[in-house]
């Protein structure tokens, strides 16, 4: 059957042969771990600890505050030593729990318990999710408790499970699957167990083709998992052209995944349920990619929550040469910072450092080559996009579904006039949905007080 | 200071490909249509397109200046409207006409609209209609053979130069006046008409050379030339004849016009859908002014006209968004 792709796309410098092939490196924290009460989508954890207190490994932290909000569970033992406002990757201060390790990783009760997953009721298995504190590792750190408890549980029909790994330099996704291919279909057929009739499909780019043949025979004797090798493109890994090319199904920005009967996680998410309901251990770990071409030794780190960025970083020999620009998350819709001395939190996948800032070009008029419309995944016109945006035209904006950009930057990427396509658009579409949300908070001031 | 990062929003890669290298490429691909060019009609071929392309970058370097506009000399978008007027002319043409076509191409119509990317329409062709409708005579002037160069002093008094070259009817006027063509001598270019339209073959490598490197696509050349063909089969008055319609498909501009100036990206439309209606609609234009009309080319004046329904066109074929549906009415 010839693969089907989905429309747009580009391909770009992969940069996963820096890192791909080295083993992940356990690595031990030294400084203080810090964790910020905000590292997923929703409202902010409430702490559950004061400073002084003692902390264990697995201890809850920080409890989920509201509907779509996650739990933080700390990831060694130690003492809380302040909770203050820290700097975090996305380049704001949070309110975080700083916790002293004393290096004895002395654990909670229970922790690491074989529970018989195969026969835990659903109800168990979502809570099990829940208390685990598992949020999206992909990057968008959706809380995962709340994607797997859609509104009509009998109309999933597949569990998608996210190995594209699309984004260029990003291989913690390839390691892990690599590594740990046995947690993600155990975690995979746990989450089958919540949906009686889906089936299961583990999408990995054909760039993959050693993980691609592993999960092919290690889901072999698996009749309702299917492993698909999908083309080399990003973004493969994008949400809705992940399901557009899995099952033919069409997603938009108002609608989820489950609206089209799809369940969509990463697999670091898949394995990290499978860790939470069959071995008792809740999400206080991830795999870290330090990667780019300013790093001594590129490589992946499998490190605890909390830990600082400036650790892993010397772990991987530091910079060779001083960097022009470091970004966490992938060269494509990571952000870029000013300092690495963050901690890592749910949904940081990488650090990269780049010896030049190819995004640092100065703007030349656009010539309409269209190339960011073919390039554009969800087939929007980019370049009027983003004329639109600059002139603040917000009504022919979003009836051209300027609102519908997913920020994927194939656009900007491609853009020969170096115009800052996906930037602006993006930029234009946070300050609509921003005054939406205004207006609401307005309207309902209004009802308060009538 | 330089030990600071960078900061700014995703992404953070950029493809290599730019405007300049996308203009370095249309240069390349127009070599060997130049060279023939210049091997067919002689040295002053050259001077014709060195004159219009200097008066191309001279008047967008002067405008910029002039106006205070921070000007990009390496775009290179005013060589290849030189090279492409120049291209268009008949190399009878005295240096200070072309000269004045270069002007006007850069200066009413691309830099008095807002410069490289706001142009209406193709700033070469208009510039050429602009010296056809002007200079009627010596526009439609067109040599067979190779011009002897004149002597420096020649240049100056240009209007008085003597042309050693044998005009001749274009091939267009052949197939006008009811008579065959030799259709060899056609596709290689050994005919008479504008310095860079008559060889089909060159003209074809230097597209070749385009679609290689993902300059152009193929959508708009083929669906005007088939279009056209379309058309003169069915009003050409000649049926089936493959003389007649390889004639007119190489005897003339269109070969240039199709895969030069209708794939021009600044005045042809975006999604593929109006890239059909717009090669069609031009193709049938051509085939009008052709056939049916009194002229015996048309090419130029059926790009133009088409380049002015681009924004309609792109208004009426709107892409569907991804799992939305279509939208209408947007200004």
């Amino acid at each position: 059957m010839a693969r089907m792709t989905f429309m747009g796309g580009i391909h770009t410098y992969e940069g996963k042969e820096l890192s791909k092939d080295k083993p992940t490196t356990v690595l031990l924290p030294k400084g203080d771990l810090v964790f910020p009460l905000s590292q997923h989508i929703g409202a902010p954890a409430k702490p559950l600890v004061a400073k002084g207190d003692p902390v264990l490994v697995g201890q809850m932290i920080a409890e989920a505050y509201g509907m779509i909000s996650s739990n933080i569970i700390s990831s060694v033992s130690g003492t809380v030593k302040a909770i203050e406002r820290r700097l975090t990757a996305a380049g704001k201060m949070e309110e975080s729990i700083v916790i002293t390790n004393d290096n004895e990783y002395k654990k909670i009760e229970g922790y690491g318990q074989n529970r018989d997953y195969m026969n835990m009721s659903k109800a168990n298995i979502r809570d099990a999710v829940k208390e685990a504190g598992i949020v999206g590792l992909g990057g968008a750190g959706f809380p995962t408790h709340v994607k797997l408890t859609p509104k009509d549980e009998s109309k999933i029909d597949y569990v998608i499970v996210n190995g594209a790994e699309c984004e260029p330099y990003l291989t913690s996704d390839y390691r892990l699957m690599m590594e740990e291919p046995e947690a993600i279909v155990e975690g995979l057929k746990i989450i089958l167990r919540l949906f009686d009739k889906a089936k299961g499909i583990i999408g990995i780019e054909d760039n993959k083709p050693d993980a691609i043949e592993r999960f092919r025979a290690l889901t072999a004797v698996e009749s309702n998992i299917e492993v698909q090798a999908l083309k080399t493109k990003y973004p493969q890994g994008g949400e809705r052209q992940l399901v557009y090319v899995t099952t033919g199904r069409k997603l938009n920005s108002k609608k989820l995944p489950a609206d089209v009967g799809c369940i969509v996680n990463n697999v670091a998410t898949v394995a990290a349920i499978y860790m939470a309901v069959a071995k008792s251990t809740p999400l206080t770990h991830r795999i870290v990619t330090i990667s780019g071409d300013a790093v001594e030794e590129p490589q992946n780190f499998n490190v605890p929550f909390g830990i600082s960025f400036t650790e892993i970083l010397e772990a991987a020999g530091g910079f060779k040469v001083q960097p022009k620009k470091i970004v966490f998350g992938g060269p494509m819709m990571g952000k870029a910072m000013y300092t690495y001395e963050v901690p890592v939190t749910k949904t940081a996948n990488s650090l990269l450092g780049f010896v030049k800032d190819e995004a640092a070009v100065e703007e030349s008029p656009c010539i309409l080559c269209g190339r960011c419309y073919f390039k554009c995944p969800l087939n929007l016109l980019p370049m009027k996009l983003q004329l639109m945006g600059l002139n603040n035209d917000e009504e022919n904006f979003k009836k051209l579904d300027g609102m519908e950009c997913c920020g994927c930057g194939c656009c900007s990427f491609v853009c020969p006039a170096n115009r800052s396509l996906t930037q602006t658009i993006v930029q234009t579409k946070n300050k609509i949905l921003a005054k939406k949300h205004e207006l609401q908070e307005l309207h309902k001031d209004h009802a308060a007080n009538a | 200071m330089s030990d600071l990062y960078n900061v700014s929003a995703a992404p953070h890669v950029r493809s290599p490909i730019k405007t300049n290298s996308i203009m370095q490429d249309v240069i390349i691909a127009l070599i060997p249509a130049s060279l023939f060019g210049i091997f067919n009609f002689g040295l002053r071929a050259l001077l014709v397109i060195l004159v219009t392309v200097l008066s191309c970058v001279v008047t967008e370097y002067v405008y910029c200046k002039l106006m205070k506009i921070k000007s990009n000399p390496w775009d290179y978008s005013d060589v290849v409207t030189g090279l492409l007027l120049a291209l268009n002319l008949p190399v009878g043409i005295p240096f200070w006409m072309a000269a004045l076509g270069g002007v006007f191409a850069i200066l009413i119509v691309k830099m008095l609209f807002g410069g490289l990317g706001q142009n209406f329409m193709n700033p070469a062709l208009a510039a050429r209609v602009f010296l056809f409708i002007s200079f009627p005579g010596r526009m439609a002037s067109f040599l067979v053979d190779k011009v002897s160069t004149p002597a420096v002093t020649d240049f100056l008094r240009d209007g008085a130069l003597v042309l050693d070259g044998v005009s001749g009817a274009t091939p267009l006027g052949q197939l006008k006046a009811g008579e065959t063509v030799d259709l060899l001598k056609l596709f290689v270019g050994h005919i008479g008409g504008t310095i860079g339209e008559t060889s089909a073959l060159a003209l074809l490598i230097g597209a070749a050379y385009l679609f290689y490197r993902k300059v152009i696509n193929p959508i708009i050349p083929f669906s005007y030339i088939l279009s056209f063909a379309v058309f003169a089969l069915i009003f050409g008055g000649h049926g089936f004849d493959m003389n007649y319609l390889l004639g007119q498909i190489l005897g003339g501009g269109l070969i240039l016009g199709a895969f030069f100036m209708a794939t021009d990206y600044v005045t042809c439309p975006i999604t593929p859908k109006g890239q059909i209606i717009f090669g069609v609609f031009i193709g049938i234009m051509t085939g009008i002014f052709r056939i049916i009309g009194s002229g015996v080319e048309g090419v130029s004046f059926a790009i133009i006209l088409g380049n002015l329904l681009v924004p309609i066109i792109d208004n009426l074929t709107r892409p569907k968004t991804f799992g939305k549906e279509r939208v209408k009415d947007v200004k």
